[in-house]
C-alpha cells in the first residue's frame, strides 16, 4: 500500500507538469483554431518556460523569490497529498496556503500593479473556496470519508448524487484555471492589460517556476473532476479520465467565447453558485443518504 | 540548444511618430499574419519581454523612457527598430524636440526601414533579432555578456 503511494506520488511529480504543459500547448493551438489562427507549436509553453530560466535573474526584492518558492513547494505539496490518496480537506488548505503565499509575494514587491493583481487574487480566492470546501463535503458525504483513496475504493459513481455540486465546480474551475470570464488577475491573453498585475514584478526563473506550478494545479484539479467519476472499475476510471478532459477543452471554449467580467460579478456569481447548486446538493445528500 | 529564439516575447514602444509603423506592428498580432506562430507574444511588461520594437523617432521626453524600458529588460534581449524613423528620424529629424533614431539612447541590433514598414518587413526584422538574441545568449552563457 505504502509502495502503491510513494509510486503514484512520484508518478505526479514528473508526469503533471508534462501533462499540464502539453494541455496548455493544446490549449493554445486549440484557441488559435477557433480565431482562424495557425497558432504556436504544441510544445511552445515548454519553451516560454525554458527560455525564462534561460533568462537573467532580476529580482525586486529577494524575499518574493522566497514566497514564490514556498508557493511553488506547496502547490506541489497539495498536488502529492491528493494522488497519494490522502485528505481531500488537507488537499484544499495547503492550496490556499500555496496561494496565500503567491499574493504576499505579488505584494512584496511594493509596485502597484502587483498589488492590484494581488487584491484581485485575494478576490478570487473568496469567490471559489466555499464551492471547494461544498465539493469536498459533498465527497464526505457520499462516500463516508475525506480521503481519496477511499472515494476511489467506493463502489458507486458519486457524478450524479453530486451533480450539483460537479456543475459549481465547473464553474469555478474558470476561476481556478485562469480563464475568461473571470481571469481577472493573471490572464494567459491581454498581456498589456492590469488583468496580468499578479505578475508584473516577476521575470525569468521565478516567471517560470509560478507557470510550471500552474500546470501542476491545473492536473490536480481535474483530478477532482476525475474522482466525481470514480467507482473502482475501468469503465469509471475511463469515464474519469474523458470526462476529466473534455473539461479543461470546455473550459478553453467558456474562455475563447466569453468577454472579461468585472470582479463584481465574478463574486457575486460564484457564490450564488454555490448557494444554489452547491448547498441544494448537499441538503439533498443529507436527505437522501 | 538555447529555447530563447523559439519563444522571443515582445515589447513595444512608440516614440513621436505617426502611429503608422504602430498600426503595422499591431497587425502582426493579428489573425492575418499570426506571429504566434513563431511563439512571439507582445507583453506590456519590459521584464517579461525579450524583444524591444521601438517605432517612431526619440524626442527629448521620451528618451528617459526608453532608457528605462531597455534597462528593466532582463538580458538576453535585442532593440528592433521598426520604420524609418526610428531607424534615424526620418523626416522628423531636423525638427528642434527630436534627437534622431532610437539608436542615439540605446543600442539598436536590427534596423527595419520603411514607411510605414510592411508587416511582413517587422516579422523578417524580428526573426533576424532571433540570432542576435541567441548570440548574446551563448556569450552569457559563457560568462562573457552579463
Amino acid at each position: 500500500m505504502i509502495i502503491k503511494t510513494v509510486i503514484s506520488i512520484i508518478a505526479y511529480l514528473i508526469l503533471a507538469p508534462i501533462v499540464g504543459g502539453l494541455l496548455a500547448g493544446l490549449d493554445r493551438k486549440f484557441s488559435a483554431k477557433m480565431q482562424r489562427r495557425v497558432g504556436p507549436p504544441v510544445l511552445q509553453p515548454f519553451y516560454d518556460v525554458f527560455k525564462l530560466f534561460e533568462k537573467e535573474d532580476q529580482t525586486v526584492t529577494k524575499v518574493q523569490d522566497f514566497y514564490v518558492l514556498i508557493f511553488v513547494v506547496f502547490v506541489i505539496v497539495s498536488g502529492a497529498i491528493f494522488f497519494g490518496g490522502g485528505d481531500m480537506l488537507l488537499v484544499i488548505f495547503t492550496l490556499t496556503l500555496a496561494s496565500a503565499f503567491l499574493i504576499i509575494a505579488a505584494y512584496s514587491s511594493n509596485s502597484p500593479y502587483a498589488e492590484i493583481g494581488a487584491e484581485r487574487e485575494l478576490l478570487q480566492m473568496m469567490a471559489y473556496e466555499p464551492m471547494v470546501l461544498m465539493t469536498v463535503i459533498g465527497f464526505y458525504m457520499c462516500c463516508g470519508s475525506f480521503a481519496v483513496k477511499d472515494v476511489l475504493a467506493g463502489t458507486s459513481m458519486p457524478f450524479l448524487p453530486m451533480i450539483g455540486l460537479f456543475i459549481g465546480f465547473l464553474f469555478i474551475l474558470t476561476i481556478k484555471f485562469r480563464k475568461s470570464p473571470f481571469d481577472l488577475s493573471m490572464s494567459h491573453h491581454a498581456h498589456q492589460e492590469l488583468v496580468k498585475g499578479l505578475t508584473t514584478e516577476f521575470s525569468g526563473k521565478t516567471l517560470g517556476w509560478i507557470e510550471v506550478s500552474h500546470w501542476y494545479e491545473n492536473v490536480f484539479l481535474l483530478g477532482f473532476v476525475f474522482l466525481f467519476f470514480a467507482n473502482g472499475t475501468v469503465w469509471g476510471t475511463v469515464i474519469g479520465v474523458v470526462v476529466a478532459l473534455l473539461t479543461y477543452f470546455f473550459e478553453v471554449v467558456i474562455d475563447n467565447s466569453f468577454a472579461r467580467m468585472k470582479w463584481q460579478f465574478a463574486f457575486k456569481s460564484a457564490w450564488i453558485v454555490a448557494l444554489v447548486f452547491g448547498v441544494i446538493n448537499i441538503f439533498v445528500l443529507y436527505v437522501i443518504i | 540548444m538555447s529555447y530563447i529564439a523559439k519563444s522571443p516575447w515582445v515589447i513595444h514602444y512608440d516614440g513621436s511618430s505617426c502611429n503608422g509603423c504602430d498600426i503595422e506592428v499591431l497587425a502582426c498580432l493579428t489573425p492575418m499574419y499570426d506571429v504566434e506562430r513563431f511563439g512571439i507574444i507582445n507583453t506590456g511588461n519590459p521584464k517579461h519581454a525579450d524583444v524591444f520594437l521601438l517605432t517612431g523617432a526619440v524626442n527629448e521626453q521620451n528618451k528617459d523612457v526608453i532608457k528605462q524600458i531597455y534597462e528593466q529588460m532582463p538580458e538576453p534581449k535585442v532593440v528592433v527598430a521598426v520604420g524609418i524613423c526610428a531607424c534615424s528620424g526620418g523626416v522628423f529629424k531636423d525638427c528642434y524636440n527630436i534627437l534622431g533614431g532610437s539608436d542615439t539612447v540605446v543600442p539598436v541590433d536590427v534596423y527595419v526601414p520603411g514607411c510605414a514598414a510592411r508587416p511582413e518587413a517587422i516579422i523578417d526584422g524580428v526573426v533576424k533579432g532571433l540570432g542576435v538574441l541567441q548570440e548574446k545568449r551563448d556569450k552569457m552563457a559563457k560568462g562573457g555578456n552579463k
